[in-house]
């Protein structure tokens, strides 16, 4: 008996695996609604080249000046973050927002283009080439947004590009000192 | 114009025939089987062949829509452009969603045709049921094409030009990398057809064996070409200078390679010696799942990456459905019928047997090592909603210590007997090799990069699998140990699988020996240069002379061109190029590399203006086209061991089942 069940185990294994993928395509989640790890912890390791020639690197004691800093993650081959782009144009002009913008899997040169096209609203702007970064910073893809207080503590994760809606009623009040 | 269009009409209804020929051949052949009549069972061979031409019908009416640039199809609309060369509208026909499932379906339709051809004394039941279960594939292949993924698709108005090809696959590697791995994807239906009749009829014999050897030999040729040629787009097309990324594309395609490498090895020794019989079927029915998951992984958009050119949602839960009938339904059956499959030959574990359930275990463990970094990411964000990317850190830390074990135990399992063999006396045949690699990964260790032993052993690793092949091959022979004529003599006795074995088990460490060298050892150079400027790598004096305007077919170009000089004198010139595709205004670097067989000197060009200067890449690659050259040289050992005379003449007559010892 106990060599039948052995013969079960793929079938068992499979069952398992399959089970798992139904509820992924079949829940429709919305990966925004997913909760993030990141929030209420100080942020990740950033250790970055500068996206632009002569910028000195980006590190995570940017992170920690004591102003409210935003971190998004882009790239120019991504389409969600062309949409948002705007809203951080906006942010860094009219609302004074310091803004990291880190391209990650990128071409350096793409997304300098990319920025040279559509503005340029980082302060600081950084490149993760090779993914590394975005392991730390538990990234699933781009565009993902970060809040991050004056002590360098993870206060909101944005997974997909922000809205409107999330400027009005998150960012601009976390800037302005009050809690998301 | 209007004939055009009737072609298009006539291949989309050659496609609906060919799945009702496909549910015939799926089915009656079945009940032909199980009530042994003759003429259903014959049926079998006659559907097969048609619906074969049925779909060559088909593929050739998208072909035709393709290089007559018909725009009323909206699939060449969207993938094609009347500017584009021959060659590319040509392999636009597979450069698609719809387009690459066309193609899987018609290598289906031919390996059925192939094994109704072919299978003629093939015993009647097992060849019908074979036969029955590939039309069930094809059924499911067909029937995702005409109900989601119709390539027929018409489009009112038609437009005046289509939108092009993704200009990334605009390149002669990756027009040919699709067909190549379908071709192996493909095999593995045929063996994992094999197995399920065999479970249907409830017996493995060496003969059948016999018959799944070919098939999952000539699938891993082409799968090994297929993955060497993907690699070999991503190091030139890329411009990074690297050759393999993790990228879950690329693991989709190692995965059932590693799978299928397991069987290769697995079917000799149900082949040999009756035995490994209920673990062989199951590698075929996981070989062909992987290579559907493989298939789809890249479709279904579960996955993103740099190579997912076609995601669709929307279709998921059609893929998923099909790969958990495949699947599922394979190991139901598995499970089921596999613990009556009963083996008669004995062994001890020091011996050909047990070292070739070893490489059954590690394999299966790299294969699964790779399937967990690839669903890693999505079984922890169902878990914990936490997300995360895993990339090279972890295949470095997983994937390559188990390759230590296999590599070691590679050149020692041909040195071993049948049935039972002593490990000491083959060993000691291998002390030359042992030696030779030893010293290798020494001089590597103390004259190459002192920093990294771990490149070193890897070195040595290499270096013990070319030896280790060698010294096999020249015991063999008796070389040097006997006279000359004699060593001839046995050169023409030996059979061409045992040949195929040393080409391909060397060629391993080629790669090895090249993988290592370029991962461990390569240098790179990032400058901004302006023309006149120039910069220095590992003794290549490297000057910018001028960057021009090119105008190709359906794209502009900024090409710089590199002047390199060693000493003083000229070497070489480098032209890397800046393409820009009009159509979809998309930039592609392609590269420019120098290679003498040892070395690649790779440039790729960057952004940049006369103003600022162009950021020119410099790569230097050591022993970088060994990686291919290695690669093509396996799948060469691979289509050798394949023209074996056993394969060719013994493959189709069933033996009596009372079997001279071989």
């Amino acid at each position: 008996m106990s060599r039948r069940l052995l013969f079960l185990l793929p079938l068992a294994t499979l069952a398992l695996m399959a089970g798992f993928f139904a509820w992924s395509l079949m829940a429709g989640r919305d990966p925004a609604s997913i909760g993030s790890v990141m929030v209420g912890r100080p942020a990740p390791r950033l250790d970055v080249r500068a996206l632009r020639d002569g910028d000195k690197p980006i590190t995570d004691a940017m992170l920690r000046t004591g102003k409210p800093t935003i971190v998004n993650f882009f790239a120019s081959w991504c389409t969600p973050c062309l949409a948002e782009h705007p809203l951080f144009t906006r942010l860094a002009q009219r609302d004074g927002a310091v803004i990291i913008g880190i391209a990650w899997k990128n071409k350096p040169e793409e997304a300098r283009a990319w920025l040279a096209k559509l503005g340029d609203p980082f302060l600081y702007a950084g490149q993760d080439f090779d993914g590394r970064t975005g392991i730390d910073w538990g990234l699933s893809g781009v565009p993902e947004t970060y809040l991050i207080d004056g002590n360098g503590i993870v206060r909101f994760h944005f997974r997909g590009p922000i809205t409107e809606k999330d400027v009005r009623d998150t960012i601009l009040p976390f800037l302005k000192g009050g809690k998301p | 114009m209007e004939r055009e269009e009737v072609i298009a009409e006539l291949g989309h209804f050659a496609l609906i025939l060919a799945l009702a020929v496909a549910l015939v051949q799926g089915t009656v052949p079945l009940v032909g089987a199980a009530r042994s009549d003759g003429r259903l069972m014959a049926l079998g061979s006659t559907a097969a062949l048609t619906q074969a031409l049925l779909v060559v019908v088909a593929f050739a009416a998208l072909t035709q829509a393709y290089v007559t640039s018909d725009f009323s199809v909206a699939n060449v609309v969207a993938n094609s452009h009347s500017a584009k060369p021959l060659v590319y509208k040509i392999s636009g026909v597979w450069g698609n969603h719809e387009g690459s499932m066309l193609l899987w379906a018609l290598i289906l339709a031919v390996f059925g045709a192939a094994v109704a051809v072919f299978g003629a004394n093939l015993p009647d039941t097992l060849r019908a049921r074979v036969l029955a279960i590939q039309a069930l594939i094809g059924v499911g292949f067909l029937a995702f094409l005409l109900f989601t993924s119709n390539p027929f698709e018409r489009l009112s108005p038609a437009p005046a030009d289509g939108n092009g090809l993704n200009p990334l696959l605009q390149d002669p590697g990756l027009a040919f990398h699709p067909p190549l791995l379908y071709l192996g994807y493909v095999g593995f239906s045929v063996t994992y057809a094999f197995a399920i009749a065999a479970l249907l009829e409830g017996r493995v014999d060496p003969a059948w064996a016999r018959w799944v050897r070919p098939w999952t030999l000539a699938a891993w040729c082409f799968l090994t070409l297929g993955i060497a040629l993907g690699s070999w787009w991503a190091y030139y097309i890329l411009g990074w200078g690297g050759f393999w990324f993790w990228d879950p594309v690329e693991n989709a395609s190692l995965m059932p390679w590693l799978a299928g490498t397991a069987l290769l090895h697995s079917a000799i020794v149900v082949e040999k010696r009756d035995a490994l019989k209920s673990w062989t079927v199951l590698l075929a029915i996981l070989a062909f799942s992987l290579s559907l998951l493989g298939t789809f992984l890249v479709r279904s958009g579960v996955l993103t990456s740099v190579h997912a050119f076609a995601q669709d949602p929307a279709r998921g839960l059609y893929i998923l459905a099909f790969l958990l009938t495949v699947t599922g339904g394979g190991l139901a059956l598995y499970a089921w019928r596999a613990p009556k499959l009963t083996s008669s030959g004995l062994f001890q574990p020091i011996s050909r047997e047990g070292a070739l359930i070893l490489n059954n275990l590690l394999l299966c463990t790299l294969a699964a090592t790779v399937l967990l970094g690839t669903l890693y990411p999505l079984f922890l964000d169902l878990l914990t909603g936490n997300k995360v990317s895993v990339g090279p850190p972890f295949f470095n830390a997983t994937f390559v210590p188990i390759c230590a074990p296999l590599f070691a135990a590679l050149c020692v399992g041909p040195f071993l007997g049948w049935k039972r063999a002593e490990l000491w006396p083959a060993l000691q045949q291998l002390r030359v090799a042992f030696f030779v690699a030893v010293v290798a990964a020494i001089v590597a260790a103390v004259a190459i990069d002192s920093r990294s032993a771990l490149a070193a052993v890897a070195f040595g690793f290499g270096v013990w699998l070319i030896m280790g092949s060698l010294v096999e091959f020249a015991g063999r022979l008796k070389l040097g140990r006997a006279p000359w004529a004699e060593s001839l003599r046995r050169l023409r006795a030996t059979p061409r699988a045992a040949i195929g074995m040393t080409i391909s088990h060397a060629a391993l460490g080629v790669v090895v020996l090249g993988a290592v060298a370029t991962g461990a050892w390569h240098l790179e150079v990032i400058q901004t240069l302006k023309p006149g400027e120039k910069t220095r790598i590992a003794g290549y004096d490297v000057t910018l002379v001028r960057v021009d305007n090119v105008q190709g077919p359906n794209y502009i170009a900024e090409r710089a061109t590199l002047a390199v000089t060693v000493g003083g004198r000229p070497f070489t010139v480098l032209q890397p190029e800046r393409r820009l595709f009009t159509v979809q205004r998309r930039q592609v670097a392609e590269t420019s590399i120098h290679s003498d067989g040892l070395r690649d000197l790779y440039a790729a060009m960057g952004e940049g203006d006369p103003n600022t200067g162009w950021v020119v890449r410099l790569y230097l690659n050591p022993l970088a086209p060994w990686i291919w050259l290695g690669a093509a040289l396996c799948a060469f050992g691979g289509f050798v061991s394949l023209s074996d005379r056993r394969l060719r003449v013994g493959a189709p007559s069933r033996r009596p089942a009372v079997q001279a010892a071989e």
